[in-house]
């Protein structure tokens, strides 16, 4: 099937290359044919729009609409949506809801961003290694991502979580040290199929180097798989920031995110102040599932032969 | 089919191992340790050094985990000073709660998720799976307390048919007494697990549904409804042993949040009450024994696998 897709990858239907591109050809077509398909799924745009209109909300909404979010103001708490000029209310200790949403939402998208990140990184080195060498390094390997996995993370993260005192750089690296588990195994699995392909073999039988199946290959081939598991280890990453701070574990104040915005506003949510509960609740849901639609659009872009289904 | 039994044996000892390696590194070679915990942060350096020395904590890390192996062998997770009571009893009393938690969502997972599953792939690319479709990837999306307080709010709140809490009680039959108060708690472990399980369901009977033995089974006159329930429910269920086995730690992990949300005496929620008070001998006991519980899951699944499906062991033993 894959050796398929890579004859559907190799000759692009939109004209002939020009000599001196043809190098490049495969790899520009295979983008081209990606972004296509990509912007033809409905969904897909939808949640790339919506990141990016989160996203802006949070990044480009304190320049427009200043608040302060460092001193709180106890003749200002618990102010219901308009009240003295908080469209969205205030909370417990005075903060302006909307203006914490923003900070909040800045936190968590970085968080899940970088961790997301981290975790691909690392773990995609770690499954090519394992996939390239074989043999008994690469059972090695595997074995400590079985043994890492069999312990539930959000257990390896409070464990962590309970022995470093939690901040944003922190959350990072504990979230993504733990989390390239998946990435290394979908690697791993990707480099020892891949390696094996006849055309790579062809490949290799007609003189092309190690180095060669590697760039021309392998990594245009697994970069897809790569990429659309890297969005959805984002929104992974965004929900465990959330579990942290319900946990008990977050960032302290006067930082936020909308984990924590939402744990607190579980103590809220008897006493009717609705306005601190299902804003971080719904903004937590529309950015993961924005993450969501977009992994799908790009694995339906990047891996051809689940297109047909 | 033995050879199979060994090999996979063997790699699942090797993985128990190494959990334990790994939960031992994390707990003992990171600054201020269980030294600084358990006395407190008014201890002074000669008392942190007479604990150490006390616990064996000044030797070689090799010595110290050899120590720690013969004292796990024997069954000793070690003493928990905050509690008063010994790791093992701690976790004895939980254990089973957690178990009856965890059994009950994923029974209740399984039945709900099977029929969904099948009704996407029947109806593929029609409104019933793009329904179910966005359903769970909403439910997906959502963290877990939030929805279970969603659920408390509806059923508890605006119409008050059940507890918020969850029962309370020492014993598994104290637990059990009170069936109305496991409801919320079991639902919202099963809605999230319900999602992942309907998603594989559906690939995996998207995928028989397009195998020439359907193809076959259709052609010589059997109805539809036939081929999807007796032929190819039977080959698509197959891989759902294996999510079974998979899907446990994650399983676990939301056991963690949602005995947090709704106070009931699990592991998860003692895991959690130690790591606020930074208990460490509960900790890396709770995530030694629910890592163990995991790799002997994923074992089971994967020999039932091997039992039901005869391709896979024939397969597994020749490579």
């Amino acid at each position: 099937m894959t050796t398929l897709s890579t004859a559907a990858n190799a000759q692009p239907d939109t004209g002939a290359p020009t000599p001196g591109e043809a190098a490049e050809a495969p790899l520009r077509g295979m983008w081209r044919q990606g972004l296509i398909v990509f912007c033809e799924n409905r969904l897909a745009l939808v949640g790339l729009g919506l990141f990016v209109l989160l996203a802006g909300f949070c990044f480009l909404g304190p320049l427009f609409y200043h608040t302060d979010q460092v001193h709180t103001d106890l003749t200002q708490v618990h102010l219901a949506p308009g009240e003295q000029g908080h469209p969205l209310g205030t909370d417990g200790v005075g903060y302006d809801q909307l203006g914490r949403m923003m900070l909040g939402g800045q936190t968590s998208i970085v968080v899940g961003l970088a961790a997301g990140l981290l975790a691909t990184a690392l773990g995609t080195i770690w499954g090519a290694v394992a996939g390239f060498v074989g043999g008994w390094v690469d059972a090695a390997m595997m074995r400590v991502v079985d043994a890492m996995m069999s312990i539930p993370s959000l257990f390896l993260f409070m464990l962590l979580a309970a022995i470093v005192t939690p901040s944003v750089p922190m959350l990072i690296l504990i979230i993504g040290a733990f989390a390239w588990l998946g990435p290394a195994r979908l690697v791993r699995g990707e480099a020892l199929t891949l390696r094996s392909r006849e055309y790579v073999q062809a490949m290799r039988a007609m003189g092309g180097t190690g180095a060669r199946a590697v760039r021309r290959h392998i990594v245009p081939n697994a970069i897809g798989t790569v990429i659309v598991n890297a969005t959805f280890q984002v929104a992974d990453a965004i929900l465990y920031v959330a579990y942290l701070s319900f946990l008990g574990l977050g960032v302290p104040p006067p930082a936020a995110n909308w984990g924590g915005m939402l744990s607190d506003g579980l103590a809220d949510a008897y006493s009717g102040h609705w306005w601190l509960l299902y804003p971080p609740g719904i903004a937590i849901i529309l950015i993961v599932l924005a993450c969501n639609f977009i992994g799908d659009g790009l694995r339906d872009a990047f891996e051809v032969r689940l297109r047909r289904r | 089919m033995v050879r199979y039994l060994i090999t996979r044996l063997g790699q699942a000892l090797v993985v128990v191992l190494l959990v334990t390696v790994i939960a031992f590194l994390i707990l003992h070679l990171l600054p201020g340790g269980a030294a600084r915990a358990t006395l407190g942060k008014e201890a002074t350096l000669e008392q942190l050094a007479a604990f150490n020395h006390e616990m064996g904590y000044d030797r070689p890390w090799i010595q110290q985990y050899g120590m720690f192996m013969q004292r796990l062998l024997q069954g000793d997770l070690g003493y928990s000073y905050q509690l008063n009571q010994s790791v093992s009893e701690a976790i004895m009393q939980r254990l089973p709660k957690t178990m009856v938690l965890s059994l009950l969502s994923t029974l209740l997972a399984i039945v709900v998720a099977i029929p969904l599953g099948v009704i996407q792939a029947v109806r593929r690319n029609r409104w019933p799976d793009y329904v179910i479709t966005s359903l769970s990837l909403l439910a997906y999306a959502t963290p877990i307390f939030f929805l279970g307080l969603m659920l408390i709010i509806l059923f508890s709140q605006v119409w008050p048919v059940l507890p918020p809490e969850a029962p309370q009680g020492f014993t598994v039959a104290e637990v059990l007494s009170d069936p109305a108060g496991l409801v919320l708690p079991t639902v919202t472990l099963a809605i999230v697990t319900i999602a992942v399980y309907s998603r594989y369901v559906r690939s995996s009977m998207v995928d028989n549904l397009n195998e020439n033995y359907v193809r076959t089974a259709r052609s010589k006159g059997l109805s539809e409804r036939r081929v999807v329930l007796r032929h190819t429910l039977r080959n698509g269920l197959f891989p759902v042993i294996t999510l079974l086995g998979m899907y446990l730690p994650a399983l676990f992990s939301g056991a963690l949040v949602v005995e947090s949300l709704f106070n009931y005496p699990g592991m998860g929620q003692l895991f959690w009450q130690a790591a606020l008070k930074r208990d460490f001998p509960i900790l890396l006991g709770v995530t030694l024994i629910i890592s163990i519980a995991t790799v002997v899951g994923a074992l089971l699944a994967d020999l039932l696998y091997a039992a039901v499906d005869p391709r896979v062991r024939l397969r597994r033993s020749a490579s």
